[in-house]
């Protein structure tokens, strides 16, 4: 197993669309599926559902310390009040990290992942790769993702092994007390939401 | 009975780097889309329910070499087929041969927003006092089941500590087998790396589960000696 494309890349059958389109046909013959529901599904997760709100929740967090501490003593009720929530967050719980602490996020035994925030999982959160080692060696792996913390640095990795979903909170960057939450927004990548990455610093803004 | 899980990934010997991916790259493949939207509607007619379909994705024979949406169409495929919707022979023909079953709740567009935000809370209202309190050292369960599970291999029968109470949600185990949802008290177990992955493993690092009351037990009353490898995180 040394492969270096995505797992979901890998020998796939040249009649998976020829599958699928079998099997939908057999589900809307049945009365079981409404496909004008599927485009409405896809088309939310492809454009209304993702990162983008859970980097609203964290700038959030960054301005506004009443927020902060509401998100970390009852994330659910936190973010409902952005207005995001339900399916795969039922039950949030933000994870902030600080100089002392880094969060990282996974699943090991499937893919669950904090979808009204976050929206749909990368490819190699669900990837066997990041499942095998982020709980053994979750430096190895952050160095992946270019990423290296001080020793002095606690790494903690949560298994999100029940139907809790969470959210880091990535440090917000130096030099950046002077920005709007709006900017803020910008500054907080999916990946720092998960643990695998940090917040971009002012300097890759330019 | 064999069942076996080959989802269980945790702590192998994997050594592929991990990929990034820049954000908004979602689909592959358009039949990609289409696998996700199936899932979610035909999970939406209440025919099964999460820890049913995966107990179904995890258990296929081939898992670890297919990619994750052929694991999602297959895992439905089997689904359908093992609840009566849908038959072999109508997945081979591409169409309709038998009657459909009735009394789906089938999910319509104008539906899928109120839908989505809903979700499926797992958490029930408690009927018997939390077991374990926050600080309290556990043992988890150390041997293996024969059937749909929530508690990683590599976190069997090591030592850890209650870091938080997550009040009581369906019991994913009971849940998957039909049995319902004999909901149960739910912790976060903080374990350190020494004791999950032996003396060597690094300094300053934890990881954490969540466990459902009963693949836990009090230290105190463990049967089994301590696994050799280090101390409980502090």
């Amino acid at each position: 197993m040394s492969h270096e494309h995505p797992p979901d890349e890998r020998s796939e059958p040249a009649d998976m669309d020829l599958r699928v389109r079998a099997l939908r046909s057999v589900l809307e013959q049945k009365g079981y599926i409404d496909a004008a529901a599927l485009d409405v599904l896809i088309d939310t997760y492809e454009t209304k559902i993702g990162p983008r709100n859970g980097a609203r929740v964290v700038a959030r967090a960054w301005v506004d310390a009443v927020f902060r501490r509401w998100l970390l003593q009852d994330g659910t009720a936190a973010v409902a009040s952005l207005g995001y929530g339900g399916r795969q967050g039922e039950h949030l719980v933000a994870l902030e990290n600080t100089e002392s602490v880094h969060n990282l996020v996974v699943c090991t035994l499937c893919s669950c992942y904090p979808w009204p925030v976050l929206g749909l999982p990368p490819t190699w959160y669900k990837s066997a790769a990041y499942r095998a080692r982020a709980v053994k060696d979750p430096r190895g792996v952050l160095v992946d993702f270019g990423v290296t913390l001080p020793d002095s640095t606690e790494i903690r990795v949560w298994d999100s092994t029940a139907e809790v979903r969470y959210l880091v909170i990535p440090r917000r960057p130096a030099h950046s007390e002077s920005m709007a939450e709006e900017q803020l927004v910008s500054l907080v990548t999916r990946d720092s939401m998960i643990g695998t990455g940090l917040a971009r610093a002012l300097d890759d803004m330019r | 009975m064999n069942y076996r899980s080959r989802a269980d990934l945790g702590g192998q010997d994997i050594r592929d780097r991990v990929v990034p991916e820049p954000e908004g790259e979602l689909f592959h493949a358009p039949w990609k889309r289409q696998v996700l939207a199936l899932n979610l509607a035909m999970g939406a007619t209440g025919a099964w329910n999460l820890d049913t379909s995966r107990s179904a994705r995890e258990t296929l024979p081939d898992y670890r070499s297919l990619s994750y949406y052929e694991i999602w169409i297959q895992g439905l495929e089997r689904l359908l087929i093992e609840h009566g919707l849908v038959g072999p022979d109508e997945i081979a023909a591409g169409q309709m041969l038998h009657p459909a079953r009735s009394g789906l709740r089938v999910l319509h567009a104008v539906d899928v927003a109120v839908t989505l935000a809903r979700g499926s809370p797992t958490q029930r209202p408690p009927t018997v006092p939390a077991r374990f309190a926050v600080g309290e050292r556990v043992r988890t369960r150390s041997a293996a089941v024969e059937h749909h599970t929530r508690l990683p291999d590599y976190a069997r029968g090591k030592v850890g500590r209650i870091d938080q109470v997550r009040g009581v949600h369906v019991f994913a185990d009971a849940h998957a087998q039909g049995l319902g949802e004999q909901p149960q008290w739910l912790y976060t177990v903080l374990f350190s790396a020494r004791e999950l992955w032996g003396v060597d493993a690094a300094q300053r690092q934890s990881v954490s589960i969540d466990a459902w009351e009963p693949y836990l037990e009090p230290l105190a009353s463990a049967t089994r000696p301590a696994s050799g490898a280090g101390q409980p995180p502090a």
